[in-house]
């Protein structure tokens, strides 16, 4: 096994973990936020679509594809992030001092 | 050293996406965690962008606008009863890229001539059966939840066997990629295969079962973002994938829990637990019916109500008038709490973010194991549009489809109201004995209208 192979599945091996640990404490409050944060945080993928959609010796249909990607991912990144912040704009605490209307 | 530039944007990328999920635990740091994760998302692209590999920039620009003019106003325009649509829709643009990204990677392999390493290949082929399956299995879930495809489970004798064989017969082809050399067919055989499953895998699972299938899209969305970091070797996206992948994995089995279906019965669809069309006829029993003002005057007496909210209220948009109806409550010292089970609504913590756009602070808003105990001091409860999560069947009724789910003790406050459209059965299309009980007064019409009639019959007393 390579190092860089053995490097990637040391990563793996940790991150799996910490992901468990961290959304375990997330509040059921925001369970909906979070899961279109981390749907937004998933099209990093945008990363591996812009190597070959940018790439200068991959063949036209790499490319081709490589473009719709970056399209589909750049969809997810922002639709994800902006939807999630609209989200947690509502929330608020008990009694900011104002009555409501009517 | 300035040429790897991009490795530090990497490095600070992962700790920013790490830290957006860290700071997303309470609703006090959660939009910096938003910050976190869109700066670190920017840092990726820009890094990647940086890479001497990159030279065509023009078209990947292009795209980006593209994107972002679709991606915003899908994100403005989407009412908050729609995120969970929403949300697979996003599940299918972003697994698709993933997909796309495989496929762009095995031509270039093919292009170029010289195969990808047995690790790389492997890689290639998760990545996009993954990707392809849940771009096609989102898609589906999306026309289920805004209903333009039928909701309730569609199934057939030997689907099982039928999709099983499907996904073997694709992961043998697969298999045989990452082996050796194929014929031209067997790419776009593998990704066909991929892409039917995706649908095969929905389609016998119910409406009422989305909250846990789009968790679990989630995950394999995840999965696949990391499968793409193994194929180019990529840290960052290890990263981001195997976080997203947990977090949709636990978000599921709580859904799981919640619905008390093992996970095993969800992952392969209607499992074992084909539901044999079981349309509860509307029962004849007497139930008690009271009108606006009846419930207004009991509600203005009680010490503490308890709401629990169900998908149905926010169909009929009723949680605004439930806040000025809690306001209306509140004022006259009435103690107002709201009941979220964990499937109210249609994805998890939907409930909450419906109540939260109706200004309904978060800290009224308890979970099923903090409020539960409280339903025997409380003078009413009020259910509006939920049904199944307060059948008291599920606690004694072995016969019952949803025996052994865990439910809010509704039964157990002093007075019980419903409002509801009539007495047709629910989601599940299970009959509800809740609505039966001496103690409960059915009230018929709108939710919406009915609140809004309660509140008007408030102040008067």
């Amino acid at each position: 096994m390579s190092t860089e192979v053995e490097m990637s599945i040391y990563v793996l091996v940790l991150a799996v973990p910490l992901g468990l640990q961290l959304v375990q404490r997330v509040s059921p409050l925001l369970h909906t936020p979070l899961m279109s944060l981390t749907n937004a945080i998933s099209a990093i993928s945008v990363v591996g679509a812009i190597l070959i959609a940018g790439s200068g010796e991959a063949p036209r249909l790499s490319r081709v594809l490589g473009c719709l990607a970056v399209t589909t991912s750049t969809i997810n990144i922002v639709s994800g992030f902006l939807i999630t912040d609209r989200m947690l704009k509502m929330f608020r605490k008990k009694d900011s001092g104002k009555e409501h209307g009517s | 050293m300035t040429g790897d530039i991009w490795q530090f944007a990497y490095i600070i990328a992962a700790l920013s996406i790490i830290g957006s999920i860290k700071w997303l635990s309470s609703p006090v740091t959660a939009r910096r965690g938003v910050l976190a994760g869109q700066g670190g998302m920017l840092l990726a692209v820009i890094g990647t962008l940086l890479r001497h590999e990159v030279i065509n920039y023009e078209w990947v620009l292009i795209c980006f606008f593209v994107g972002a003019a679709i991606g915003a106003p899908l994100a403005f325009l989407m009412p908050m009863t729609a995120v969970p649509q929403l949300t697979a829709l996003s599940h299918a643009f972003g697994s698709l890229a993933a997909a796309l990204v495989g496929t762009a990677e095995y031509y270039r392999y093919v292009g170029a001539g010289h195969a990808a390493t047995g690790f790389t290949m492997t890689a290639l082929v998760v990545e996009t059966i993954l990707g392809y399956l849940t771009c096609t299995a989102s898609i589906m879930a999306f026309g289920k939840l805004q209903e333009l495809v039928p909701t309730r489970p569609i199934t057939y004798r030997g689907q099982n066997v039928v999709n099983l064989v499907l996904l073997a017969v694709a992961i043998a082809l697969g298999v045989w990629m990452i082996v050796e050399p194929t014929p031209f067919w067997v790419f776009p055989a593998f990704t066909g295969l991929s892409l039917l499953f995706g649908v095969l895998l929905i389609i016998p699972i119910g409406g009422g079962d989305m909250p846990t299938v789009i968790a679990l899209l989630n995950s394999y969305a995840g999965a696949a973002c990391a499968a793409m970091g193994f194929a180019l070797g990529n840290r960052l996206l290890i990263i981001a994938g195997s976080l997203n992948a947990a977090s949709g994995f636990i978000l599921s089995v709580i859904m799981c829990n919640a619905m008390n279906r093992s996970f095993l019965n969800v992952l392969f669809g209607a499992f074992g637990q084909v539901q044999e069309g079981t349309v509860a006829q509307a029962s004849t029993r007497p139930v008690r019916s009271a009108t606006a003002e009846d419930a207004a005057q009991i509600m203005s007496g009680a010490r503490k109500v308890i709401v629990v909210p169900g998908y149905g209220m926010a169909v009929a948009q009723a949680q605004h008038k439930l806040r000025e109806r809690t306001d209306a409550l509140t004022r006259r010292g009435v103690e107002v709490e709201f009941a979220i089970h964990p499937v109210a609504g249609r994805m998890p913590g939907h409930m909450n973010v419906l109540l939260a756009e109706a200004d309904i602070p978060y800290d009224r808003l308890h979970e099923m194991e903090d409020i539960n105990p409280e339903f025997a001091e409380a003078d009413v409860a009020l259910v509006i549009g939920a049904n199944d999560v307060v059948n008291p069947a599920a606690r004694h009724d072995t016969s019952s489809p949803i025996y052994g789910m865990p439910i809010l003790d509704v039964d157990k406050a002093h007075t019980v109201m419903v409002i509801k459209r009539s007495m047709s059965p629910g989601f599940a299309g299970i009959d509800n004995e809740l609505y039966y009980m001496d103690r409960t007064l059915m009230l018929f019409g709108d939710a919406k209208a009915f609140v809004g009639e309660i509140v008007k019959e408030l102040p008067a007393h």
